[in-house]
């Protein structure tokens, strides 16, 4: 039906996003594809935890083995949005949520008075003029803590099944956003059960109780006493796909954790995000911002492990 | 939430005020029940939209409907040739058009409307009406307003350039007060514009039947809509009839007559069929009418133990494209200093520019949030400068009870003292812990119950109540409009308690122009003051008439018949009242209200008196991150001088609210635009806090009984606000030893002004100058004695 139907049809499964979209007419479609039958099962296993795509956001950040296994990964779903969209939305949909931007997310008649974009209708980005792309920011916050968790997605498309590194589903667009095909759907994500592995995710947004993020860290982290084993900082909202902190990572592998390292690594990691003016308050502050998210997000992986006591920078001790 | 103060529980020889009723509707509203505007839907509605304009300033060159008329579904299609007439709330500001075709002054400034079997063919249609403009300069700022003009001015009144309204005035001497000072400081502050974001969106449907217009709309005021509706559409004001639909909130941001409310009229003339028009979010921020954006400047003297020699207010208000309340605003950001501090010789300049925004007008607090911002940081920083705790510094200054300003206004009661121990007490203010990243903020404010001034100059009464007991049954008739306030459970308490029922056995008839008598509307927090006193009048006439037709009966002397819990001497309510109707007839009563004359006698003192004011202190925690400059509000403690709670549980209602619109503003709430366009028109985009982001609120009720007010009634609704948002900025202070001196507070001015500080310059962050404004020569007053007469202030004529 998806293949038939092409650009014509969306599938739905929570609708949080969606709904709204279609009426700003972000998104204009003869026909909606519910995804009701995919699977709301959180599956543990010993080399791996599967999750059907249809859990909600509020099932996977309240389930026990996800919290206990994958702290960040609850963490980050139970950061998502406000509780009643966390009910509806599923972690299949904030995988693929849509790429966000403020000149973007606006009703039919405010896009026409402003000139429409690139990404829907228009021939330039307003963010960026210039540009010959579209600059819209990556705003999934579980999308960038299952790469962090070298998750695994699987696709089903009229072709049959395939299943790709959570990493390999995003390009670096604000259009083409997702590398999948069109009529392809995420049914499941898998997340490798990685020996004392322990992760964090750290938000920033303005309200606590439901914006989208703004910047934010996912990271996952193997420690020998003090010592990094293995490192994984993927960074959210501040580029059109999830941005991988790779230097950072090779920083830090090998290193003892303390203050001083989680500085260097944060401002590594932090130095590729390019936030630009196209999402809440000041891009300037958002750069500023993304070293510090990083270091809370190390410090707090660290705290879980159970072995490491780094202080938790710029946060109060309570 | 909230703690019930004492006042809760009482016992005040009353037997409803002062008691928690629950409001008459909620249950109706909470169950959905409730009729709004917007689920009124008789047979053969049509839908209308409004097509608004792109620009922020164009002239329009022609408009072609064509294209839209011929879609199938469509039924009417009208423009501002349709409805050239312009109206505006003041009279001296007549500046709007229902639809414009000359020329368009903001983005979502109405050109064309649309009537249409549906609302997507109504939206579809207005997608193809095509509008030719000659695009103008757009003014988007208050100094480039006061520049030389590019193109054309937004207005053809008012100027030099876009300037609106200049206003100066003087009394004392002001000069001499400085002379006389020891220490004297100057600070520039600036209050970004922000809106009321009502859970209800403006709704509207009318229809016209035997020649007569009747309007359902969710507005404040059913009056002001009436007269404006009967001169756009040229109809007799007894061929029109408006009534209070429902209502989903308002803030002020209801309390103009609105271009939707004349279309939807309109379109139902002409088309013979219930028209209905409910905005989009979107374009419930082009209606705005919300808090003006205001830049201050202030320079204040003192003498070394603080007392306030002279103070000089200047304020620049960026209003947006047109007039709406905009004067009014103007005196009102210089009107009210003087009702909670000292001051015996002030100065004041104002001055409110167009620019191609959304109009500005009254919220919650008019025109008074903004220098209560300025001033009371001002004295903060004043106190730091001689080394006086501000604290300390500002109540040597608080005004006292039974006195008069030295800009004529007229203090009855005041409470400011008691509310400012209660906060200071409970939240432990003064034994604070100092630690880097927590602090603890103190303001205070005062608000008025009610202008003593209508908007458009008469003599007649500012409320009225009829009541009608019939077979028992009591009904209530007033104008006013309960936008959930609370008005309607004042106006039942009042007249339960005068007649000996309950508040449930009264039965109200609200806010319709054809059956209920004028009240002036539900803005200024007049409510309960004024339709308060008018319906205790009413009701008094009333009792009495039965308690004459109990004593008749039995024998006995009129005053030895007792009126309680539901019985009249000795005989049932029922009774009695069979009683009476028999003796009397038809038993109605009659109440109104007209405030005292206490305004000042000069040009201009008619914004700002008003019969009692309210009075307020507020202490708020919070942590403020150095590092990111997130702050986290932990508790608000907020004391309210109401006179007497009438009903507290709706005062605590209020004043919590209060506290959540003052947080907004304080921390985020930000009217914004970009490339001519508000930047983010949409409740996501819009930050405004959420039920989940409020703190907890500690709330005291004060209750100081004004000689005036009903039972001794002030307001409750605007005046909590005021201190909320001075005590945010000074809690920041406290926390991180930076000023911002500019609301909002973001995170990003606390980072920018610790990396000032830490660089050595000026730790804070806030507008550097004031403009060179071409104010007129202060008109100079000379202040009145500064004592009333005891006597002076009495029971409203009862």
């Amino acid at each position: 039906m998806a293949t038939e139907l092409g650009p014509r049809a969306m599938f739905v499964a929570g609708g949080t996003d969606l709904f709204p979209k279609l009426k700003r007419r972000q998104f204009e479609v003869e026909a909606l594809i519910g995804l009701d039958f995919l699977s709301r099962q959180v599956r543990p296993g010993s080399h791996e935890t599967e999750l059907g795509a249809g859990v909600t956001l509020s099932a996977a950040s309240g389930d026990a083995h996800l919290g206990s296994n994958f702290h960040g990964y609850a963490e980050a779903a139970g950061l998502v949005s406000s509780p009643p969209l966390r009910n509806a939305g599923t972690i299949g949909g904030n995988l693929c949520v849509d790429t966000r931007c403020n000149y973007y997310d606006m009703t039919y008649e405010w896009r026409k008075a402003i000139g429409f974009c690139l990404k829907k209708d228009g021939a330039i980005c307003l963010v960026a003029p210039s540009s010959p792309r579209c600059w819209a920011v990556s705003s999934s916050d579980t999308g960038p803590m299952a790469m962090a968790l070298e998750g695994l997605v699987t696709l089903v498309g009229a072709d049959g099944e395939r299943e790709l590194p959570v990493a390999a589903l995003y390009r670096d667009d604000g259009i083409d956003y997702m590398a999948k095909q069109p009529s392809e759907v995420v049914t499941a994500l898998r997340l490798p059960a990685i020996e004392g592995n322990h992760s964090a995710y750290v938000k920033l947004r303005r309200r606590g109780s439901i914006d989208f993020p703004i910047a934010g860290a996912a990271v996952a982290l193997q420690l020998e006493g003090d010592v990094v084993r293995r490192c994984r900082i993927v960074l959210s909202a501040v580029a059109s796909h999830p941005l991988e902190a790779r230097a950072a990572d090779d920083f830090l592998t090998g290193k003892s954790l303390d203050e001083e390292t989680v500085r260097a690594a944060a401002e590594i990691a932090a130095k590729p995000a390019k936030p630009l003016d196209n999402a809440d308050l000041t891009h300037f502050w958002r750069k500023r911002m993304v070293r510090v998210v990083v270091e809370q997000a190390i410090a707090l992986a660290a705290t879980r492990t159970g072995g490491s006591r780094v202080k938790l920078l710029g946060q109060q001790t309570e | 939430m909230g703690t019930f103060s004492k006042a809760m529980t009482a016992q005040n020889g009353f037997s409803v005020i002062g008691k928690p009723f629950p409001k008459p509707d909620a249950v109706s509203k909470v169950t959905g029940r409730a009729v709004y505007a917007d689920d009124m839907l008789p047979a053969r509605t049509l839908h209308c939209r409004i097509l608004r304009s792109p620009h922020p300033h164009a002239r329009i060159l022609s408009v072609d409907t064509s294209a839209a008329r011929r879609m199938p579904g469509v039924q009417a299609v009208i423009t501002g040739v349709d409805l050239p007439i312009k109206f505006g709330i003041l009279p001296v500001t007549q500046d709007e058009r229902a639809l414009e075709h000359e020329k368009v002054r903001y983005v979502g400034d109405p050109i064309a409307a649309v009537a249409a079997i549906d609302e997507e063919i109504a939206a579809a249609a207005c997608d193809a009406i095509s509008v030719e403009y000659e695009v103008l300069e757009p003014v988007m700022s208050i100094d480039e307003a006061l520049a030389e003009t590019k193109d054309e001015r937004i207005q053809d009144y008012g100027g030099p350039n876009n300037i609106h309204k200049l206003v100066a005035l003087e009394f004392g001497d002001v000069d001499a007060g400085f002379e006389r000072a020891d220490h004297v400081r100057e600070d520039v502050f600036f209050f970004q514009g922000n809106t009321h974001l009502p859970m209800e969106q403006h709704s509207a449907i009318a229809t016209f039947v035997d020649g007569r217009v009747t309007l359902w709309s969710s507005t404040q005021v059913v009056h002001y809509v009436h007269r404006a509706l009967a001169k756009v559409l040229e109809l007799p004001m007894n061929r029109i009839r408006v009534i209070g639909a429902a209502h989903g909130g308002g803030f002020g941001g209801k309390t103009d007559p609105f271009a939707h409310e004349i279309i939807v009229c309109k379109l139902a003339m002409l088309t013979g069929r219930p028209v209905k028009c409910t905005l989009t979010r979107e374009e419930v921020f082009y209606a705005h009418r919300g808090r003006h954006p205001v830049l201050m400047w202030v320079r204040t003297g003192v003498t070394k133990d603080g007392h306030i020699t002279a103070m000089h207010f200047k304020t620049a208000l960026d209003g947006g494209a047109y007039g709406s309340y905009g004067v009014a605003s103007t005196f009102y950001t210089g009107a009210l200093q003087t009702v909670t501090y000292d001051i015996p010789a002030y100065r004041f300049e104002g001055c409110r520019v167009f620019t191609n925004k959304p109009p500005c007008g009254p919220k919650r607090g008019h025109g008074t949030p903004q220098p209560r911002f300025a001033l009371e940081l001002h004295l903060e920083k004043i106190a730091d400068d001689i080394g006086i705790d501000s604290v300390d510094l500002k109540q040597r200054n608080f005004v006292k009870p039974m006195t008069r300003t030295v800009n004529w206004l007229r203090i009855t009661s005041c409470g400011l003292d008691e509310c400012t121990e209660r906060v200071l007490t409970a939240s432990g203010y003064r034994t604070r812990q100092k630690r880097r990243g927590r602090g603890m903020g103190f303001a205070i404010s005062s608000y008025m119950s009610g202008a003593g001034t209508a908007i458009y100059w008469n003599d007649m009464p500012h409320s009225e109540v009829q009541i009608k007991v019939d077979r028992g049954g009591v009904t209530a008739y007033c104008g006013a409009m309960d936008i959930g306030q609370g008005s309607d459970s004042v106006l039942a308490a009042i007249v339960a308690e005068e007649l000996g029922l309950q508040p449930r056995d009264i039965r109200l008839v609200t806010a319709d122009t054809d059956t209920t008598p004028i009240d002036l509307g539900s803005y200024s927090s007049r409510v309960t003051f004024m339709a308060g006193n008018a319906a205790l009048q009413a009701a008094r006439k009333m009792r009495d008439m039965l308690v004459e037709a109990v004593a008749a009966k039995t024998g006995s002397p009129g005053d030895t018949v007792t009126v309680a819990a539901g019985r009249i001497g000795d005989l049932s309510f029922e009774e009695a009242s069979i009683l009476a109707e028999a003796r009397f007839g038809t038993l109605t009563s009659a109440g109104s209200y007209t405030p005292p004359k206490i305004a000042g006698p000069y040009k201009g003192s008619g914004v700002g008196p008003s019969p009692a004011y309210s009075y307020s202190a507020c202490v708020v925690d919070l942590d403020a991150d150095p590092r990111t400059g997130i702050v986290k509000v932990n508790k608000v403690w907020i004391a309210h001088d109401v006179g007497r709670a009438i009903n507290p549980l709706l005062v605590e209602g209020q004043v919590e609210g209060s506290v959540y619109m003052g947080l907004g503003e304080a921390l985020m709430e930000e009217q914004a635009f970009r490339k001519g366009l508000h930047k983010w028109p949409s409740m996501l985009e819009y930050k405004s806090p959420t039920f989940m982001d409020m703190p907890e609120v500690e709330t005291f009720i004060v209750e100081t009984v004004d000689p005036e007010g009903p039972y001794g009634a002030k307001e409750a609704g605007q005046g909590p606000l005021l201190p909320v948002i001075p005590a945010v900025s000074s809690a920041v202070f406290d926390a991180l030893g930076v000023w911002i001196d500019e609301v909002p507070v973001t995170p990003e001015k606390i980072v920018e002004a610790l990396r000032r500080k830490e660089k050595g310059e000026a730790p804070r962050f806030g507008p550097v100058r004031f403009p060179s404004i071409p104010y007129p020569t202060c008109i100079k007053v000379e202040p009145p004695p500064r004592t009333l007469e005891v006597g002076s202030a009495s029971a409203a004529s009862i």
